[in-house]
């Protein structure tokens, strides 16, 4: 039952040979009945060389994504696997869906004026732009986003923040998230009520048409479809925090739970 | 039209077929326990590469939503993954599996030469093509990597905010290759009857051996 192939293995045994003593032959031979000399542990070279691409691409792909991003421009990165791309995140099965008519933003607690702000309020005060990247904790980074809207601080001004006042709670139209910050924190240059996102309004699914953004915080700290800010004594953690992620979600500093609040 | 010999083959191995009653002779190509690792190997890939749409692609997520819980099952599909060949291989039940593991690390120089000229050069192929093993090759490679990336992810804490983000453009990366791979994989199989079923029922008939894997034939019956 030859086809014709090449004879690899020199001692094959011939027809009508007793299968004893084919046996013997057989078992001297690596599986496949070939002279293991002449063999290659491809397997365990390509096994590898996979595995050595991956822990390169660990520890070098970030600064890849940034040389590949700068080079091609952020729009085509985003169809690269990889590349510039937001991972949309929800907690709920839904997206809560506010119209710009219908949008209200309730200030209350520990404030001189207790105020409702509709989006044309909002709009109506002085604005600032930022471009920053937006950094998740899990590591995807989007650079060089643009955000537009008004400075927490500004908004915090226009309400008189009261004697007392420690902390900021955030509530979203999601009904399930909430967020957290200092009032230092709050008062950050780059921690704005955002009503523009990558050169638009806010869409839903980023957290339209009223998001907040924490500028040097992860991602998480950013809190989408923000529907009202309490101003309390204490800090209250929020819905990551409760789910194990830090207080202070500082990009650039410990991101673990013993951090000191730097402002 | 007349029939391929893999054709003849499979009517030949029916019982009750027209054209032959006489049973062509079956070879065990994978065992119990090698076509339960293949299978449940699948379904996780299946599960995995399922939820991963919704988890990466924006538009997904807003008809899906429930991002929390499709987390949960990636992340545990992810910790399940390296059971099925882990445990197949460990064990006194996993002797096949070992010896083809062994079949699919070591190469020819005619297996190399062979890959290298996409099949042309004329060869008796062994139970696996070089194709094959480097299918195999590749899914293990990948289990491996996908795991450390996506235990990354998953336990960032751990790491430097550079590493978070490296993972996650390896574990992007490598799933959208792992989709081209597996997606050829299921091509072949599709088109390649033959072969599927020695993964569903596990034999192949001594011809289609003789035609595809002659130089396993040769091992399995010397004899011949």
């Amino acid at each position: 039952m030859v086809l014709g192939g090449l004879p690899v293995q020199p001692l094959r045994p011939s027809r009508g040979r007793r299968p004893y003593a084919a046996q013997v032959v057989r078992t001297s031979k690596e599986p496949g009945g070939r002279d293991s000399g002449k063999q290659v542990a491809v397997g365990r070279r390509v096994f590898l060389g996979i595995v050595a691409l991956g822990a390169a691409g660990v520890a070098f792909g970030a600064m890849v994504q940034d040389v590949v991003s700068n080079a091609i421009g952020s729009g085509l990165g985003g169809l690269l696997p990889g590349g510039d791309h937001f991972r949309i995140y929800t907690i709920t099965s839904f997206y809560p869906q506010v119209s710009r008519k219908d949008y209200r933003l309730h200030v209350s607690g520990l404030v001189e004026r207790p105020t409702t702000f509709t989006l044309d309020d909002l709009e109506a005060m002085p604005s600032v732009k930022l471009v920053k990247n937006f950094q998740c904790v899990t590591g995807w980074r989007v650079p060089d986003v643009h955000w537009e809207g008004v400075l927490l601080s500004d908004l915090l001004d226009t309400v008189g923040v009261s004697a007392g006042a420690v902390a900021l709670s955030f509530d979203s139209y999601d009904g399930a998230d909430s967020e957290s910050l200092t009032l230092d924190q709050a008062r950050l240059p780059d921690v704005i009520i955002a009503y523009r996102m990558l050169g638009a309004p806010v869409t839903t699914a980023h957290g339209g048409p009223v998001r907040l953004y924490v500028a040097p915080m992860f991602g998480y700290k950013s809190l989408k479809w923000l529907s009202a800010i309490r101003v309390v004594d204490q800090v209250e953690p929020g819905f990551w925090e409760m789910n194990g992620y830090p207080i202070n979600g500082w990009i650039d500093g410990s991101t673990d739970a013993t951090d000191t609040g730097r402002s | 039209m007349r029939p391929t010999p893999d054709e003849v083959d499979r009517l030949m191995v029916q019982p009750r077929s027209q054209v032959n009653t006489r049973p062509a002779i079956r070879i065990l190509r994978f065992d119990r326990v090698q076509r339960s690792a293949h299978w449940a190997n699948a379904l996780l890939f299946g599960i995995l590469m399922t939820t991963a749409l919704p988890l990466y692609f924006g538009s997904l997520a807003d008809v899906v939503g429930r991002r929390h819980l499709i987390a949960q099952i990636h992340l545990w599909a992810g910790i399940a993954l390296p059971f099925p060949m882990v445990v197949s291989l460990i064990g006194p039940w996993g002797a096949r599996m070992r010896r083809d593991a062994r079949r699919i690390n070591r190469w020819s120089r005619e297996e190399v030469r062979w890959l290298r000229t996409f099949g042309l050069t004329p060869m008796d192929l062994d139970k696996f093509s070089p194709g094959q093993k480097l299918n195999a090759i590749f899914t293990a490679g990948v289990i491996v990597v996908m795991l450390a990336t996506g235990a990354v992810l998953q336990w960032f804490r751990f790491f430097p905010v550079t590493w978070r983000t490296g993972a996650t453009f390896v574990h992007d990366v490598f799933a959208f290759v792992i989709f081209l791979v597996v997606f050829g994989h299921i091509a072949y199989a599709l088109t390649h009857p033959d072969s599927m079923r020695s993964m569903i029922k596990g034999w192949v008939t001594e011809s289609w051996a003789a035609r595809h894997a002659a130089a396993w034939l040769k091992e399995e019956r010397p004899e011949v």
